[in-house]
């Protein structure tokens, strides 16, 4: 597909990064010509330098015959207004990063309309999104739902004292009752599929699927199970941590907000009257422990900048918060809060591009069986797919164990009906209408039949 | 740096030269000249054993490559091209002296079109092909086809792109490389089509047809007689000469009307300062030698022939201008300097980079009359940053530098003045004939051996804009640190 990005910021360049891979033709837009210069000169793309709201610059891009136009700069207005004259020049789809949460509350649906906006997107909201499921399953360090969250798969990393160490899949099986998968295994950097005689070890991180209820028992059974979280400090406060505090205190969570301004103070106090805002600077260790560091459930740093948020983790870690969530933009310090011991990290750029990176897939194949949902997962190393099955009779009503599945794909689950939940076994059948969920590593996968022969 | 990455890559140019040895072999055949036909066989083997060992006993690691193994990639690249395109010449002995093949093929693929030949007719058609595809095949590029043709052949090339393609920036037509590049020989090749079709409608053989257009699409300048292009009608120098123009033409803009944007195409000034140049040069010309030809048409017909073939670098001729007045020679010399847009196949200085050399002279110039005004440089309708400036002002002193050198080197040879110096001038700029002893009835076979790879290092420097020459040649390139 011709796709078009304005804007070569953080989320820009992370998108570029990912849709190349997925093989588009990519022409990037930026007012600054170095910022093209770099992009060009790692990425097979094309720059153009101009204001992404120029109809000549828009022009210079070959918007007129483009699939896909996506404004990521850094102003909502911007974005919008070039959605808008890429849509009335010919694009065919537009995309926006809309992120003031004025015009995300109240009038979206009416500008998205008016404007012709295909598609926007709130990185800051979706990252609150993620922050939240992950809350609420406190024993993941990432949670994915599937098809209205008749189906989770959540990741989690093993550790010497859980009890399922040593142990193979089979016996796993024969032990635990309930309909469950365990998808895929990441162990030093290599994704695998395992099978029946496959031995968990401490330090893996495994993917499991199962329904909610299921995935409860489970996580008890296997005495892996945290309760979700009840007192929550979240410090800094930014975007992220407006939406996250709305949709916590909403189901019932105290929420605590450290934040250093005290302008941005009175204005998320303004707004989430139900959250306790404290002014100060979180990453001073005497106020942490003034406000109860020590008796939270989960304490997530969102602070504007990354190391700071490593040092807020490191000193939460240390007093034996349950749950650490650190956000943290940079890939490099990503990699290495890790091996700092931070497991539960959130990348919000990475979260903006796999939204977009679906949409683009669902686009392509707007034919055949549709992607409806696309989630990344062991480190962007395999991708989870949800597919709406079409009469595809290669596929449907034949035993799974007939398929010629090839290798590196997974067939996860099945919902049929919207509601019943399949964890296959060789002798279930995908039938028409069914939704699918597929794992696929190391490769990707754009139609459902792509995973036969 | 990635060294296994760059070996691979020059590996691959090899075994595709190997490819396209085997049309001069169809040649050879087609003629029955079997000795011919024997060493481009030996020359490819060799090739291809190069090229494999090359390719299959290193493996590259990570494709990636940066800057620096983009100019390397490129510089080394043609240099084989040239050491394994030199093969059949020697092996068939019909250039028995390496030095003089070497010399030959470099021109060839430089598309200089200078020539060590004394009696070109006397050489083999099937070699006589090879010495004009060089031309074809050096004039695009032989890494941008590399890259039209071999799928994903590394990361990041459009570092190979920058260091191949001549101009002050490179720009991509459409997203993808791969893409651009397929179009540029697309347009390349139709453009060669289409003046094969025309020179046989003006009666010229096939095989002429198809070795002048070789020469022309390239910018080449070798033909397959004595006097080049003189003993051809009218017509068909009018076509060549119209043609040469053609491909000295930022292929960009052929692009561009293509799509449709023609308005766009005829925007450009380089596109109509090139065609100024080429017009006022051509009418001078006319008049000064009025006195030389019967009439008119046939003056302005060879001044015009002889203009476009020294802008656009490729150094045909219809007559010998080496004996006309010095101010028509001094024009032509002057001329060899400025060379072709940039994005076409034709060398010089390229006429974007004078463009932008003046403006930035009359900026400079109303500075120090208004220390304070701030101007900035706009070509093509843009604004030229001062990075690109700098990068061609710096350009024009390492192309002087250079330029100076190699003449003082040339200086050994005990010719005069005019010879040395317009020799260097047609060698650095890819053009092929000079004046004095290197006129264009004359030829290059008297100069030294020394003198001989001087001036190959200097046809290579030129056509690829020097840095990726003297960037290989420089030891931090190389260093590990």
């Amino acid at each position: 597909m011709n796709i078009i990005i304005a804007g070569c910021g953080k989320i820009g360049k992370t998108l570029v990064a990912d849709l190349v891979s997925e093989g588009h033709d990519i022409t990037v837009i930026d007012q600054s010509a170095q910022a093209i210069d770099d992009i060009t000169n790692t990425y097979d793309v094309m720059g153009v330098c101009g204001n992404a709201t120029d109809c000549d610059t828009l022009e210079e891009a070959s918007v007129y015959n483009s699939d896909l136009f996506i404004a990521v700069t850094s102003s909502d207005e911007l974005n919008m207004l070039a959605c808008f004259l890429a849509k009335k020049i010919g694009a065919a789809h537009s995309v926006a990063r809309i992120r003031n949460p004025e015009y995300n509350d109240r009038s979206l649906g009416f500008m998205r309309q008016h404007l012709d906006i295909s598609m926007s997107i709130n990185p800051e909201k979706l990252v609150a999104q993620e922050l939240y499921n992950i809350l609420r399953l406190p024993s993941a360090f990432k949670v994915e739902y599937f098809s209205r969250r008749n189906l989770e798969m959540i990741e989690v990393k093993l550790k010497a004292e859980h009890q399922i160490c040593g142990m193979t899949l089979m016996k796993l099986r024969d032990k635990f009752k309930e309909n469950f998968l365990i998808s895929a295994v990441l162990r030093g950097g290599q994704v695998y599929i395992p099978d029946g005689s496959f031995v968990l070890e401490a330090g893996d991180i495994i993917s499991i699927a199962a329904s909610p209820n299921d995935m409860q028992k489970l996580l008890k059974g296997m005495g892996m199970l945290q309760k979700g979280a009840k007192d929550v400090i979240l410090l800094g406060g930014s975007k992220i941590a407006y939406y996250l505090a709305k949709m916590l205190t909403s189901s019932g969570i105290n929420v605590k907000i450290v934040e250093k301004e005290l302008e941005r103070c009175q204005h998320l106090s303004d707004n989430l009257p139900k959250t306790v805002i404290i002014h100060g600077d979180g990453s001073h260790q005497d106020l942490l422990l003034e406000e109860g560091i020590r008796n939270v459930d989960a304490c997530v740093s969102l602070t504007g900048m990354d190391e700071e948020n490593i040092i807020i983790s490191i000193f939460a870690s240390s007093h034996n918060v349950p749950k650490v969530i650190t956000k943290i933009n940079s890939d490099e310090l990503c990699k290495m809060s890790e091996r700092l011991g931070l497991d539960c990290v959130v990348s919000p750029k990475s979260i903006t591009s796999d939204v977009i990176v679906r949409y683009a897939r669902a686009l392509q194949n707007s034919q055949g069986s549709n992607v409806e949902t696309m989630y990344k997962i062991m480190d962007g190393k395999a991708e989870v797919l949800e597919f709406k099955v079409g009469s595809d009779a290669r596929l449907t009503d034949v035993p799974l164990k007939n398929l010629k599945i090839k290798p590196g794909t997974l067939i996860v689950g099945i919902i049929r009906a919207g509601k019943v939940v399949i964890i296959p076994t060789g002798d279930d059948v995908i039938k028409n209408g069914d939704k699918v969920i597929v794992l696929a590593a190391d490769h990707r996968l754009d139609d459902l039949s792509h995973i036969v022969y | 740096m990635n060294r296994r990455m760059v070996l691979y890559m020059v590996g691959s140019v090899i075994k595709i030269e190997a490819l396209l040895m085997l049309l001069p072999l169809i040649v050879s055949l087609i003629y029955s000249e079997k000795a011919s036909a024997v060493s481009f066989l030996i020359s490819i083997a060799i090739a291809l054993v190069i090229g494999f060992a090359m390719t299959l006993i290193v493996k590259p690691g990570s494709k990636v490559i940066y800057a620096k193994e983009g100019f390397v990639t490129v510089a080394l690249s043609w240099l084989f091209l040239s050491l394994v395109g030199s093969l059949p010449f020697v092996i068939s002995g019909e250039i028995p002296s390496f030095v003089d093949a070497l010399f030959e093929t470099v021109s060839g693929f430089t598309t200089t079109g200078a020539s060590i030949l004394t009696d070109i007719e006397a050489m083999s058609k099937g070699m006589l092909f090879w010495r004009s595809f060089t031309h074809w095949v050096g004039g695009m590029g032989v890494l941008v086809f590399v890259m039209a043709i071999i799928p994903s052949f590394s990361d990041r090339s459009i570092h190979l792109l920058c260091a191949e393609v001549p101009g002050p920036v490179v720009g991509k037509l459409v997203p993808k490389l791969r893409q651009t590049a397929r179009i540029l020989y697309i347009i390349y090749i139709a453009l060669t089509l289409i003046e094969i079709i025309l020179l046989l409608i003006g009666k010229m053989p096939l095989y002429d047809s198809i070795v002048h257009a070789f020469g022309t699409a390239g910018t080449g300048g070798f033909g397959i007689k004595g006097d080049s292009i003189g003993s051809y009608n009218s017509y068909l120098q009018w076509i060549i000469t119209v043609f040469m123009l053609l491909f000295g033409v930022n292929f960009n803009l052929y692009y561009f009307i293509i799509m449709g944007k023609i308005k766009t195409a005829l925007k450009s000034t380089e596109l109509w300062v090139y065609l100024g140049l080429v017009m006022g040069s051509t009418a001078l010309i006319t008049i000064n030698i009025l006195p030389f030809f019967e009439s008119f048409s046939s003056s302005l017909k060879h001044a015009a022939f002889q203009v476009a073939s020294i802008i656009t670098t490729t150094g045909y001729a219809t007559t010998d201008f080496d004996k006309w007045p010095v101010f028509s020679k001094t024009i032509l010399l002057l001329l060899m300097f400025i060379g072709a847009c940039a994005g076409s196949t034709g060398g010089g200085i390229k006429v974007s980079r004078v463009v932008m050399l003046i403006k930035n002279c009359k900026r400079e110039l109303q500075r120090m009359l208004h220390p304070r005004s701030v101007a900035v440089v706009r070509f093509e309708g843009k604004r030229v940053d001062n990075t690109t400036i700098n990068a061609v002002s710096s350009y024009l002193a390492i192309y002087t530098l250079f330029f100076c050198l190699i003449v003082f080197i040339i200086g050994i040879e005990n010719f005069d003045l005019e010879t040395n110096i317009s020799a260097v001038a047609a060698c650095f700029n890819n053009i092929g004939p000079g004046f004095g002893r290197v006129g264009a009835a004359m030829n290059y076979s008297e100069f030294s051996g020394l003198s001989k790879i001087v001036l190959s290092i200097a046809m290579l420097l030129g056509r690829l804009e020097i840095y990726p020459i003297i960037l290989t040649l420089s030891p931090s390139t190389w260093s590990k640190k």
